[in-house]
This record gives structure tokens, C-alpha cells and sequence, in this order.
């Protein structure tokens, strides 16, 4: 009998890794950013060219970093659910405009609406490789230390606002600065 | 004749076609072959993230080419592998590392395979030994299977 059961025990075992592994999300890459610093940048402003932001300068309030592109077509999807996060007003939100051509994205907010605080412009990425940035749009959440609490990547949504994000940001403003 | 005839225009087709296919060639130049062949050997060793499974040395993804061009910059900066690699898992985490480094959460990975052998050396020989151990045949048994091996004669 026993040895029946060994090779049994073997296959179910080899049975629920593989359940679990096919219920892992390969396209999720856990960010190595949560927990630490927000990466430096020092960006010209989309509509104010002559004038930078660095991260340095956002620190001490509770602030988000959209990574947008008018490329980018689920940017686009996702635009709705910048706009209605904002008009919530809890907290302000950055754009990071990548890889983007200056005109097509004045145009993209023209049309689509302009919720962003300010964006910066990375017209050649090298930020986006400094925040790991690698499947637009994504989305980070600093504290008021400036520490990364939460990265979204690919599209936000009103269930990710809602289950996620708002009840960080309750946890967040209500730390000290 | 006319199968060569229809042959080397066939494979020459296929050729071209293929071209676009190839592995994306950016044209960077380098002064020292030392550091032409570590770009080459670095940019086999990073995995594109947006398009996974492919090391970006062999993809045409726009993040693909910008992280070429960083590991350019960085080599003909003279920075080494070692800095390469940790500005890449710094940002990008473990995953852009084909080749995993042997760290806490990556133990297993290294050594399970050693566990999986030795689990079955050991099951092999005790299935040896076991087999070793079968009690021989008594007098009765032989008589009785030289008679029926008589009998099929």
C-alpha cells in the first residue's frame, strides 16, 4: 500500500506547484523601488520648459507619479480614472511624460483634459530607466518622506483607486511629516 | 535542373525576408574590443522586461534600445559588469538578470536541483538493495519450475 501512496503524494504535490505557478502573473514584476527613495530626476516642465521639478522639491506631502505617454493607448483608457482621482482632491498628481513628443502631448491633454499638477518631459527615457519604468502607463505613490510606497504598472482603475490607492492615502496623509 | 531552378531564388527569398527578423543592430562604436565584447556579453544577459523571454540584445522594444544605450554609455564611461548588473537589478529588480545571483531568495533555485539528485541516488540505491535482498528460491520451488519449463519444451 505504501508504496502506492508515495508516488501519489509525489504527483500531488507536483500537482498544486504547478496550480500555483499558473496563477502567478508573469507580467507583474515585483518593483524594487517599494520602500525606498523615490529616484532623482530634475525634468523640464511640459508647458513651462525653461522651468525644472526634482524630487526633491515634492517632498514633504503625499504625492503620486503617473508615467504617460500620448502613445501610449491604454494611457488613454486610463485618463478617465487620473481625471476622477483628482478631482477627489487628495493628492496631487505628477505626470511623467515619456518618450513623448512635446507638441503630440500638449495636443493628447488638450483633447483628453490636463488633470496633472505639472508633467515633467523625458524625451529620452533616461528617467523612466531611473524608476524602472517599462510598460507605460504606470503609477507610484510617495510618502511624505519621500519613500515609494506603491507602484501600479499598466493601467489604473476606478477598483484599483478605490481598493488600493484611497485607502493608502488615508494611511499616508495620517503619518507624520 | 528545375528544382534547382526554383530552389536558390526560393532560399534567396527566404533570406531577405528573414532580414527584418534579425536581431536589432544598433551601430555603437567602441575604442577597445574589451569593451566591445562585454557589451555584447551584457546585453545576452539582460532581459527585456516588456517583452519577457527575449535578453534585450534581441529585441526591438523601444525600452529594449534605450537600455542598450545605457549599458553603451555606462561601458564607455569604463564601468565594470558588476556596476552594470547592479544599476539594472536596482532599478529593474532580480528579474532583468538572466542569470539569478545566489542570494537568500534564490538559494533554492540554486541548490534544489543538488537535493533533487541526492533524493535520487539515495531512493535508487535503497530500490538496488532491495532488490539485492530476495530470498533465494527453496529446493520445492526449483523442482517445481524445472518441471514446467520441461514441460513447455
Amino acid at each position: 500500500m505504501k508504496r502506492y501512496l508515495i508516488p501519489l503524494a509525489v504527483f500531488i504535490v507536483l500537482v498544486i506547484l504547478l496550480a500555483a505557478g499558473l496563477n502567478n502573473d508573469p507580467k507583474y514584476i515585483p518593483s524594487p523601488f517599494i520602500g525606498k527613495p523615490a529616484p532623482e530626476f530634475d525634468l523640464p516642465l511640459l508647458h513651462q520648459p525653461q522651468q525644472h521639478i526634482k524630487t526633491a522639491d515634492l517632498q514633504g506631502q503625499v504625492w503620486l507619479l503617473n508615467v504617460w505617454a500620448s502613445w501610449c493607448v491604454s494611457c488613454r483608457a486610463e485618463h478617465e480614472v487620473v481625471k476622477r482621482f483628482v478631482a477627489m482632491n487628495i493628492a496631487p498628481v505628477y505626470g511623467l511624460n515619456y518618450k513623448d513628443k512635446p507638441e503630440d502631448a500638449k495636443g493628447w491633454l488638450n483633447a483628453l483634459g490636463n488633470p496633472y499638477k505639472s508633467s515633467l518631459m523625458d524625451i529620452k527615457g533616461d528617467a523612466g530607466i531611473d524608476w524602472g519604468v517599462y510598460g507605460v502607463p504606470e503609477t507610484f505613490v510617495m510618502d511624505k518622506k519621500g519613500i515609494v510606497r506603491y507602484k501600479q504598472v499598466g493601467p489604473l482603475t476606478n477598483a484599483i483607486v478605490d481598493e488600493k490607492i484611497l485607502p493608502l492615502l488615508q494611511e499616508l496623509n495620517a503619518e507624520a511629516d | 535542373m528545375w528544382m534547382k531552378k526554383i530552389f536558390l531564388p526560393l532560399l534567396m527569398l527566404m533570406t531577405f525576408a528573414s532580414l527584418p527578423l534579425l536581431a536589432a543592430i544598433d551601430a555603437y562604436q567602441f575604442d577597445d574590443p574589451e569593451k566591445e565584447a562585454l557589451y555584447k556579453k551584457l546585453v545576452k544577459e539582460l532581459r527585456c522586461t516588456v517583452c519577457q523571454n527575449q535578453d534585450i540584445g534581441d529585441s526591438n522594444a523601444g525600452l529594449a534600445q534605450d537600455l542598450r544605450r545605457k549599458t553603451y554609455e555606462m561601458i564607455s564611461a569604463g564601468k565594470d559588469e558588476d556596476y552594470i548588473l547592479d544599476y539594472m537589478s536596482q532599478r529593474y529588480g532580480d528579474f532583468v538578470l538572466y542569470r539569478p545571483r545566489l542570494q537568500k531568495n534564490t538559494l533554492l533555485l540554486w541548490i534544489g536541483p543538488f537535493i533533487i539528485l541526492i533524493a535520487a541516488v539515495f531512493f535508487l540505491l535503497k530500490f538496488i538493495r532491495r532488490s539485492e535482498d530476495e530470498v533465494p528460491l527453496s529446493e520445492s520451488d526449483r523442482a517445481q519450475a524445472e518441471q514446467l519449463l520441461e514441460r513447455d519444451k
